[in-house]
């Protein structure tokens, strides 16, 4: 894999991510950075499943959810965060494990329809079983947990406890993706038959990153729960499985940036959009079908592409008119990282 | 009693469904597209019947020209948009994605966020007593209806060119080509045609379900099931899958109205671990 960027200027981005609130000041945007952080770390969880294993899932609010649900019924029958935050990973873990046995028995189309199926099923228990999930009205917990006696009710230590998850999210995906077993994954989305035929179980293979990517899906369903300390249907409804999945499409499947920047964008539009326009699912959508039909490989691809085809524009210019045979930036020179 | 009332209701909810997931059915059966836009499109018809009703059409009249509406929708949806994307189907998951959410914003600035209802015909109001038990006379008059357009949907596919034409597209589409069949132009007439069998749906469903936003995020997972539980591509597994499916969600609502969900979907699973290509599915797609 190659090295997403030089030691220093990561150096700097985490300075500047741990500097966040000193600079912001404002609790208000210190909390949408949180939002955007917990949110990075959820669409991370997708893109291994979407970008890396090539497995639409129209199904991990699903899993988001019952991470955040689980968590927050074990918090209120009394027991401890840790406890319950473990409670909760285990019960995320087999719900992933159960979802991943029904949707891998599809590809492709299958594959989506099943995921669809399944978050409605997870969406229908939280809305229905009154007695569980509250129905409509959903769960609240009343307290962040204390860490090592810090305690997490503010915004700014509730940030930096977010982006101490979100940076071990994505140093575990970073190495997940760049070992022997991320490549063998590629390999399954590539060429199933040819992996099958070296003697991979690729059956094996993707119900192991589906664990991982539920696995991160249920992290951020928890980070949510804290940051609302409330839980309702809406999160794992349909629309919710489709934002996370915009995220990821929007910043560039199988790339560790994209989903970053998708979350970014989302996140960010979703706050401004619903400031200043009521209809922000209107846009949700609009934006979708623009992505799609204009940008097709993401946006973190995208510009690079014409970043690249800019810069060797420039040059070309530099170089005198005799070189100016311009390359459009089509879909044929490089693509993505 | 309530029990042959639960029955008939279910058998009357199932004639609806089918009315819905036939186009389903047969555009994910032929393209290969999972029209997510298929609950909107739904809700779209019970919007429009609500519409021409309140400027004074009938209600079969406005069932008709909302059926239409729908498919002349679809048919721009189809060549505008799907049409760019052969063949990608997370592209085309997200543009029929996108475009529901769009539809579903669009109808709630357009006809607010409470429930309409729509009224039922005059005709067939009030209750007929068939052996001896009352039923609501309109959803005996919905289960003629998804009966007759059963058998002229399969009479369709059976005799007529065009229904030749679209079981070769959904069996060998290759092949289908290779012969001369213009197989894009089958895309565009099975895209209007299931578009406005869910737009006709939706205003025959008004008098029964009512109309309020949220109603194509209800309905689009019941299509998904039958289409699962029947088979894509399948006209009678969608028929089949139809009833059960309405027969699953009356009874789970009615006995575990907390499970109704799970109830619903139990058997979808079971029939995707026993026969992932549905009950009326070809094994090899």
């Amino acid at each position: 894999m190659r090295r997403l960027a030089s030691p220093g200027a990561l150096l700097l981005a985490l300075a500047l991510l741990a500097s966040l609130p000193a600079w912001i000041g404002n609790s208000y945007y210190v909390n949408i950075a949180s939002q955007v952080l917990l949110y990075a770390v959820f669409a991370l969880g997708l893109n291994v499943i979407v970008g890396y294993a090539g497995l639409v899932s129209l199904g991990h609010a699903g899993l988001f959810g019952i991470a955040a649900y689980s968590g927050a019924i074990l918090i209120n029958a009394g027991h401890g965060h840790f406890l319950s935050i473990v409670g909760a990973l285990v019960v995320t873990l087999g719900a992933a494990a159960l979802f991943a046995v029904l949707a891998l028995r599809g590809t492709g189309l299958g594959f989506v329809m099943i995921t669809v199926a399944l978050g409605q099923i997870v969406w229908g228990v939280a809305y229905r079983w009154i007695s569980l999930t509250n129905g409509d009205n959903g769960v609240s917990i009343t307290s962040r947990p204390a860490p090592f006696g810090l305690s997490l009710a503010d915004a700014n230590p509730f940030y930096w406890a977010t982006l101490v998850v979100f940076l071990v999210a994505v140093a575990a995906i970073a190495i997940f993706v760049a070992s022997p077993f991320g490549a063998s994954l590629r390999g399954t989305r590539d060429q199933p038959r040819r992996m099958n035929a070296l003697g991979y179980d690729v059956w094996l293979i993707r119900f192991l990153a589906f664990l991982f990517s539920g696995l991160w899906s249920g992290v951020a369903g928890l980070l949510f729960l804290y940051y609302n300390q409330f839980v309702s249907p809406q999160m794992v409804a349909l629309t919710a499985s489709a934002e996370v999945l915009l995220m990821v499409i929007s910043g560039g499947t199988a790339t560790l940036l994209g989903p970053i920047a998708g979350a970014l964008l989302v996140v960010v539009m979703k706050n401004v959009a619903s400031a200043y326009i009521e209809r922000w699912n209107f846009v949700l959508g609009a934006i979708f079908v623009a992505i799609v039909i204009f940008m097709p490989d993401g946006l973190v691809p995208g510009s690079l592409r014409l970043w690249r085809w800019s810069l060797r524009r420039g040059r070309q210019l530099l170089a005198g008119p005799a070189a100016m045979a311009a390359v459009p930036p089509g879909n044929g020179n490089g693509g993505g990282p | 009693m309530n029990l042959w009332l639960l029955a008939a209701n279910s058998i009357a909810f199932g004639g609806l469904l089918f009315l819905l997931s036939a186009g389903f059915a047969l555009i994910f059966g032929l393209m290969r597209i999972p029209n997510l836009t298929h609950g909107s499109l739904f809700m779209l018809g019970a919007y429009f019947g609500v519409s021409l009703i309140a400027w004074g059409v009938g209600f079969w009249p406005a069932a008709l020209i909302g059926g239409v509406g729908v498919a002349v929708l679809g048919g721009l949806i189809e060549r505008l948009l799907l049409r760019r994307l052969p063949g990608a189907e997370l592209a085309q998951v997200l543009v029929t994605l996108g475009l529901s959410f769009m539809i579903a914003d669009a109808c709630l600035m357009q006809w607010g966020g409470d429930p309409i209802s729509i009224e039922t015909p005059a005709a067939l109001r009030g209750v007929s007593r068939v052996a001896g038990v009352a039923f609501t006379t309109y959803r005996l008059g919905v289960i003629v209806i998804a009966v007759v357009f059963a058998t002229a949907l399969w009479a369709m596919l059976e005799w007529t060119r065009l229904g030749a034409m679209i079981r070769a597209g959904v069996d060998d589409p290759m092949m289908a080509r290779a012969v001369g069949i213009r197989v894009p132009l089958l895309f565009t007439v099975v895209f209007c045609l299931g578009s406005g069998l869910a737009g006709f749906a939706g205003v025959i469903g008004g008098p029964i379900l009512s109309v309020y936003p949220g109603l194509d995020q209800d309905m689009l997972p019941l299509a998904l099931v039958v289409v699962i539980l029947g088979g894509s591509g399948s006209l009678v597994g969608a028929f089949v899958g139809s009833f059960l499916v309405g027969v699953l969600y009356n009874f789970g609502q009615a006995l575990l109205p907390e499970l109704a969900y799970v109830v619903l979907f139990l058997p979808m699973l079971v029939v995707l671990v026993v026969r992932p290509a549905g009950l009326f599915g070809r094994s090899s797609p």
